[in-house]
């Protein structure tokens, strides 16, 4: 055992774990952190995102005892992180998630959405292409790849003041966008 | 994962008095850089090491800085989405930015170090499971010989038929760069087409001259490369992250129209890097037109020998020629 000198979503903690613990099994197992998911557990399939000094990295390939003196962002951290900075509700990218239905079982979503705010955070005003390749090590195995993106380019558009895209089977318009709300029956 | 005991050195010397003397067991002592492929190794049993030094604490690895000679040295530290990111690099040598960023996914590029990614053990369907007591981990046979193998060797391959997973390694060699490996008795240079061995010609349980008791600590590139132009083409059955079925870094010093210099080295069809001399050579005074591109292609497989799985990769790997060719063509 060893004691490490953690900071979690701006909290600075004193935990006790074994040097061959990762950082995702810390989070987890010793401080209750369960919105980080253990997927694959050997870094295929990026359900266990962190932000890592504002990076995404894989908390299932990281150890813990590597992670002392790094700011640690995980999903429980994004609307406390939004709202200490003057913001109101969910982080912008949890709510358009949620406006879009980005999402089936949810098992991908925490490490979706801290994809897509690191991505946001790098760059404000990325392309589909852009958005897409920063997704790129988070796998939907209930394939909502399309509303997923959908919601990152929604978050885009409303914090650029530009008008969303629409999806396909809604031309002109986009069901999910505050700017105009759905006109037809579609969720 | 096994328990082991963490190093922690605050310098080189002290790293390199963490890793085993020579003569002692190599399998207890494994380096750690940016462990996207040795956490997984050890999670998978395949090393069981008793002792992990970590070198992300030790200074001046990181960065690149421009060398005496107008060349650039690159500490092996250096993490992949920073050579990603660096526009001065992308100006410069984008073949090495290309690799970079054709390595696995953000997520790992975030963590993963380029000396990691030349050291990175193979993907092997039989090496990695640690049921198969293949000829990569001391064992008799290599299953994929006559098992599966559509993504092994079709050349080089033998008596093992691993291929070399790393993208940035081939744009290394088209680059010629050379490499500094430390060990006990100080720093020793080694060009990167000659870091990289066969399985014929090494030990068959690696796959370059790196000893136990060594850490490569920086890559250099020669001067003058800024004005190549360079390309890194890569193949995958799964485009949004994925090992490269067949890779191409291909380098051409131009004179106008005519290939002056060129440098090609094959990813993903080889155990190692696998350059492309005698191509090379049929490169230099030719235009780029349909016949270079064909002949080309035709001379850099000619010794291919497929397996049963992966004839596929011939054609796949002459197109890419091609590609690249055409792409630096214009």
């Amino acid at each position: 055992m060893r004691v490490l000198h953690l900071c979690v979503n701006g909290d600075r903690l004193e935990v006790a774990a074994p040097p061959h613990w990762t950082l995702l099994e810390v989070l987890r197992y010793k401080l209750g952190l369960t919105g980080s998911k253990q997927g694959c557990d050997k870094g295929d399939c990026g359900a266990c995102t962190v932000l890592v000094d504002g990076k995404p990295v894989l908390a299932c390939l990281t150890l813990a005892a590597l992670s002392e003196g790094r700011e640690i962002t995980t999903i429980e951290g994004l609307m406390p992180a939004h709202r200490q900075a003057g913001g109101e509700g969910a982080d912008p990218v949890q709510e358009a998630f949620d406006r879009c239905g980005a999402l089936q079982c949810g098992f991908c979503q925490p490490g979706m959405m801290l994809s897509a705010r690191a991505l946001l955070n790098d760059n404000p005003t990325p392309s589909p292409a852009e958005i897409k390749h920063a997704l790129s090590g988070n796998l939907c195995r209930c394939t909502g790849y399309t509303q997923i993106v959908q919601a990152v380019e929604l978050c885009v558009a409303e914090s650029t003041s530009k008008k969303p895209r629409s999806p396909a089977w809604a031309p002109g318009v986009n069901p999910w966008s505050r700017a105009e709300p759905a006109s037809g029956g579609q969720d | 994962m096994k328990s082991f005991e963490l190093v922690m050195p605050k310098t080189l010397d002290e790293a390199i008095a963490a890793l085993p003397e020579s003569g002692q067991p190599t399998e207890r002592v494994r380096v750690l850089a940016g462990g996207q492929d040795l956490l997984g190794e050890m999670k998978e049993s395949l090393v069981t090491p008793e002792r992990v030094v970590n070198l992300k604490t030790v200074p001046g690895i990181e960065g690149h800085e421009p060398t005496a000679e107008g060349g650039l040295r690159i500490g092996a530290l250096t993490r992949l989405i920073d050579l990603e990111r660096d526009e001065g690099l992308q100006g410069s040598h984008p073949m090495l930015v290309e690799a970079a960023a054709a390595v696995a996914t953000p997520q790992i590029r975030s963590m993963g170090t380029l000396g990691g990614n030349l050291c990175q053990r193979p993907r092997c369907f039989y090496y990695r499971n640690p049921h198969s007591p293949c000829l990569k981990k001391g064992g008799t046979e290599c299953f994929s010989y006559g098992g599966l193998n559509k993504y092994n060797a079709i050349l080089g391959g033998g008596p093992s038929y691993i291929v070399h997973p790393s993208d940035v390694a081939p744009a290394l060699v088209s680059y010629d760069a050379v490499f500094t490996l430390l060990g006990p008795a100080g720093e020793r240079e080694v060009p990167a087409d000659s870091f990289f061995t066969l399985p014929s010609s090494g030990e068959v349980t690696r796959e370059n001259v790196l000893a136990a008791n060594e850490i490569v600590t920086a890559v250099t590139l020669p001067a003058g490369r800024e004005a190549w132009k360079a390309t890194y083409l890569k193949v995958r059955e799964r485009d949004s992250f994925d090992f490269a079925l067949s890779a191409v870094a291909l380098a051409l010093k131009m004179n106008g129209d005519l290939i002056e210099q060129a440098r090609l080295t094959l990813g993903g069809v080889a155990p190692k890097p696998w350059r492309c001399t005698s191509t090379e050579e049929l490169l230099v005074g030719r235009k780029i037109d349909e016949e270079t591109c064909r002949l080309a292609g035709e001379d850099a497989l000619r010794m291919a020998e497929p397996l049963e799985q992966n004839g596929y990769k011939v054609p796949m790997t002459q197109g890419l020629i091609r590609r690249a060719l055409q792409a630096l063509a214009s």
